[in-house]
């Protein structure tokens, strides 16, 4: 079996180098958005990964707080004249500082510096009641024991409730679909596996209604997104291997997924591995680009619009966004027979969570998050889908924290109904 | 030398939270859009013209050089703390005062984002032209300093333009204010001109009164393929004499177009040498005959092909090829030198045969495009600094292109500035009096010469 491998820092010189300072990245990097320093914006973290590797900074200090200050999301690539992959440079970067000084060094450092600015908060009763209960049921490896790990929960964030069984835990890992259809792998993640089964449930009735074969591995982890976020390269490595074989085992044709975060860990991440896990990447395809190109949109068009509707608006997941996936969600959306569709403004803007950026940075975290919460109550929606569970969690607790009312939901969630129609 | 006891009063003036020390913090303000790295001493935010005020006085007492710095995007190293001391970052200063709409008039902080500015006057049916590719990142301070320019400046003209007044902190620590809100104001000398375009070496601006016009009803777009340069260029002075001034008048030479084939999936075709991006704005039935009124003109001047926009998608369209250029020059070659002359209108086909010819000697490859209306040229000339030699080739061509430049009565620079990167090259276009007039002010000004040292002028770095 071939091992999984990262590139290390020093394989970025040559992106590094492309960078020409030009300093487009401040009119979109979230982060920079939020505190204006430079430190925060791509062209300073470039800047600092080339120091890094030229010895000309010591791994402490703002330089660990700086190179933590990154959601990972890809918007300064995406409108960089030289695509320099900032996202990918920092976590190398991470990945170098943990490996040098130890895993929890680089997050101990970080919050020894934040500490000491006054910015992180005490650690909490009521959250950690919830954490305790999560954290018996997550696998040592799971991404979600970094994005809502039980010491630095925030006091003030709101989480969802936790599922009393696991979605995996509740489906056979072989559902027969129509004869002669091919085969698809639910990569779940552990958004729907352990928070948010229902939306697994409607990811299976669509599936199910496009008629294909559906194979949900269970001993399938965690995408590693959030280990790429935390600088743990180890980890990223070993789930990749994990998940290769999950996969491989039953010849599949596609292997889709509902979680942004999952699609980039799966689909980007594993592309730069080499091969065989180049050939699993090349698999990957989000739910709603699945299902545009079964001709679902079309399918939810033909049905009569419903008297009552709801006003729905999109957010775009950064890892699909970045990945150039913003059409067809919004197909399938516009489509619904119940929805009235509004953009709001600004609705390819990172919501803020990151990895496990908001763990540490919880108050810019929720400052990016602001902005999305008054964009989406600008556009009169009632209701905000997307096509992440961890936008959702972050979505419904920026709406909270605002006093809004509107539901973050999945595009999933609402599909369930017209599906029913459909028949 | 900054000591402990320096860094003590510039915290006990602007907080400690606003300095720092840090290498990491050095490193991220030692840069701009030149690539030239140069580690200040330590960076400073200050939060008010007051706190400015204090450090400039200190600086003066210490003989410590300041850098006064925007986004930070300037093309000519302008920002650079070239010889350490402290960089004194202004993303503080970055509130919208006022718009006032009875009278056209806004007020705001060097801080505040070009881009966002102008979406804010915009909600209110206003309009400031001014605008710089950079306009998404670079801030009105900077543009103030620089006095930047962008494609919309043929018919409204550049930053400069837009300036009623101004609150400068002066090299020594004075507070003052220069011009004000009204339309006009002609009592004592126009300062608020001289510190348009000072590159920060005068003082540093830390309120500006801003014109604003209504904001135009419609604009439309046209793309123009030429089969020569010269039918573009003639083109765009047979626009002007029909008594119309466009908005923009954007072109692109063949260099630029081969680019763009390789790079993008730019549908141009062969025999295209030359392309023009024509804007108008305006009331929309105004807009309408001056769109037909230079299609008309046109025409008869080796035209390949005409596309105009008829929606706002088509028109974006038509600029994504304008603004795919730059990115696609890496193709090229890696690396660039991006120059911005300027020659009068007339002169730019002249121009381009120039460079033509020196890009042939050079061996090097250099491109054109730019502001065709206002005969304001990017020059890019690519090379690629891994290989041995080529800078210097490139240094030579640039010499030769500015030369070029001057000959048909030009400017070295139309908007970048001169910073330290044009800083060698200004007796080629200053003569010793002109030069020594604009010495005299620094000095007078700027006695210790703490602000912003060897920018424009070399040797304002010698102290007398
Ligand atoms: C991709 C790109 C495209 C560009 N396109 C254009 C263009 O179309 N037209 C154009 O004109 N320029 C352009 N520029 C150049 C640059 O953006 C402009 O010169 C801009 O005005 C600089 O603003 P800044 O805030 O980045 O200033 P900085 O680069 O930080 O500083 C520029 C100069 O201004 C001084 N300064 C800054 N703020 C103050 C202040 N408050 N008081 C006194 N001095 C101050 C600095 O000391 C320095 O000398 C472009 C740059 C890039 C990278
Ligand atoms: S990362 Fe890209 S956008 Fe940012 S400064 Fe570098 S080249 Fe420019
Ligand atoms: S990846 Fe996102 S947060 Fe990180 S530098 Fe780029 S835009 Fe900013």
């Amino acid at each position: 079996m071939p091992k999984a491998k990262l590139k290390k820092l020093e394989d970025y010189q040559e992106q590094i180098r492309q960078c020409v300072k030009c300093g487009a990245c401040r009119a979109h990097c979230p982060v920079f958005g939020a505190e204006k320093h430079e430190g925060l914006v791509a062209r300073g973290k470039v800047a600092l990964s080339q120091a890094l590797l030229d010895g000309d900074v010591e791994m402490k200090d703002k330089f660990l707080l700086d190179m933590s200050q990154c959601l990972l999301c890809g918007s300064c690539c995406a409108e960089c004249p030289n695509k320099v992959p900032t996202e990918e440079i920092v976590a190398a970067a991470r990945r170098e500082i943990a490996s040098k000084k130890g895993l929890s060094t680089f997050g101990k450092g970080v919050s020894t510096v934040l500490k000491s600015q006054g910015l992180m908060k005490t650690l909490t009763k009521s959250a950690s009641a919830f954490s305790a209960l999560l954290f018996k049921k997550l696998p040592e490896s799971s991404g979600l024991r970094l994005r809502i790990p039980l010491p630095f929960v925030d006091r003030e964030r709101t989480l969802p409730p936790i599922a009393s069984k696991t979605f995996r835990e509740q489906h056979p890992e072989f559902i027969e679909g129509e004869p002669g259809q091919p085969t698809v792998a639910f990569f779940t993640g552990c958004g729907i596996n352990y928070l948010y089964p229902e939306i697994g449930e409607a990811m299976l009735k669509a599936l199910k209604f496009i008629g294909v074969n559906v194979v949900i591995p269970k001993d399938q982890g965690c995408c590693g997104l959030p280990a790429v976020s935390a600088g743990a390269g180890e980890t990223v490595e070993q789930l990749a291997d994990q998940n290769l074989e999950a996969l491989n085992r039953k010849p599949v044709d596609h292997i889709v997924t509902a979680c942004a975060s999952c699609n980039a860990g799966l689909g980007k991440i594993y592309a730069e591995m080499g091969e065989p896990f180049e050939q699993m990447a090349a698999k990957v395809e989000d739910i709603f680009v699945f299902l545009a190109r079964h001709g679902l949109p079309e399918k939810l068009a033909a049905l009569p619009k419903k008297e009552k509707r709801v006003r729905v608006t999109y957010h775009d997941p950064c890892h699909l966004r970045t990945r150039g996936i913003t059409k067809e969600p919004r197909q399938i959306l516009k489509a619904l027979p119940q929805v009235d569709y509004i953009e709001m403004a600004d609705a390819g803007t990172c919501c803020g969570l990151g990895g496990t950026y908001s763990v540490y940075h919880y108050e810019t975290s929720q400052k990016i998050g602001a902005k999305k919460a008054q964009n989406i109550n600008d556009s009169q929606a009632e209701m905000v889908a997307t096509d992440c569970p961890g936008c959702i969690m972050q979505l419904q607790d920026s709406i909270n924290h605002a006093g809004q009312k509107q539901q973050a939901v999945h595009i999933l969630n609402l599909l369930v109904e017209a599906l029913d129609e459909l028949g | 030398m900054i000591n402990a006891d320096t860094i003590k009063k510039l915290e006990n003036i602007v907080g400690k939270e606003h300095v720092s020390t840090d290498k990491a913090d050095l490193i991220c303000y030692s840069y701009d859009a030149t690539q030239k790295q140069f580690l200040p001493e330590v960076v400073v935010h200050p939060g008010t013209s007051e706190e400015i005020a204090r450090i400039m006085r200190m600086a003066n007492e210490q003989s410590i050089p300041v850098f006064p710095r925007g986004a930070g995007s300037g093309f000519t190293g302008g920002s650079l703390p070239t010889a350490g001391g402290i960089v004194l970052a202004l993303g503080r200063l970055d509130r919208i005062i006022e718009i006032d709409e009875e009278n056209l008039v806004a007020t705001v902080e060097p801080g505040v984002v070009t881009g966002q500015f102008q979406k804010a006057v915009e909600k209110l049916g206003l309009f400031y032209p001014p605008d710089p590719a950079s306009l998404k990142f670079s801030t009105l301070g900077g543009n103030v300093a620089e006095c930047a320019g962008g494609p919309r400046c043929v018919k409204y003209g550049v930053t400069k333009d837009f300036i009623l007044g101004l609150e400068v902190v002066t090299p020594t620590g004075e507070i003052i204010t220069t011009g004000g809100p009204t339309m006009k104001g002609v009592v004592g000398y126009d300062l608020t001109k001289l510190m348009c375009g000072s590159e920060g070496t005068l003082g540093i601006i830390t309120r500006i009164i801003i014109k604003l016009l209504p904001l135009p009803e419609a604009k439309k777009t046209m793309l123009v393929l030429f089969d020569s340069i010269d039918g573009a260029a003639q083109a765009v002075s047979a626009i002007i004499r029909g008594k119309i001034i466009p908005t923009t008048l954007e072109f692109m030479d063949s260099a630029t177009i081969d680019c763009g084939r390789q790079a993008t999936d730019l549908e141009v075709p062969e025999q295209a040498q030359a392309v023009l991006i024509i804007e108008v704005d305006g009331e929309r039935d105004l807009i309408e005959k001056q769109a037909k009124k230079i299609n008309e003109i046109v025409q008869p001047l080796g035209v390949v092909e005409t596309r105009i926009a008829e929606t706002a998608g088509e028109s974006e369209a038509l600029w994504q090829i304008r603004r795919s250029v730059s990115a696609s020059l890496r193709k090229v070659n890696p690396d660039k030198y991006n120059e911005d002359i300027c020659v009068p209108r007339s002169k730019v086909p002249e121009m381009i045969r120039k460079v033509e010819q020196i890009a042939n000697t050079s061996g090097i490859p250099i491109v054109n495009f730019g502001h065709a209306g206002d005969g304001n040229i990017h020059v890019n000339v690519m090379i690629d600094k891994q290989q041995p030699g080529q800078e210097e080739k490139a240094e030579q061509a640039i010499e030769a292109v500015f030369k070029a430049a001057l000959d048909l009565g030009g400017t070295m620079s139309g908007e970048h500035g001169v910073g330290i990167m044009k800083a060698p090259y200004i007796p080629l276009e200053l003569s010793g009096s002109v030069a020594d007039y604009m010495k005299t002010i620094k000095k007078a000004l700027d006695p210790n010469n703490v602000l912003n040292p060897g920018k424009i002028f070399i040797d304002t770095q010698e102290k007398d």
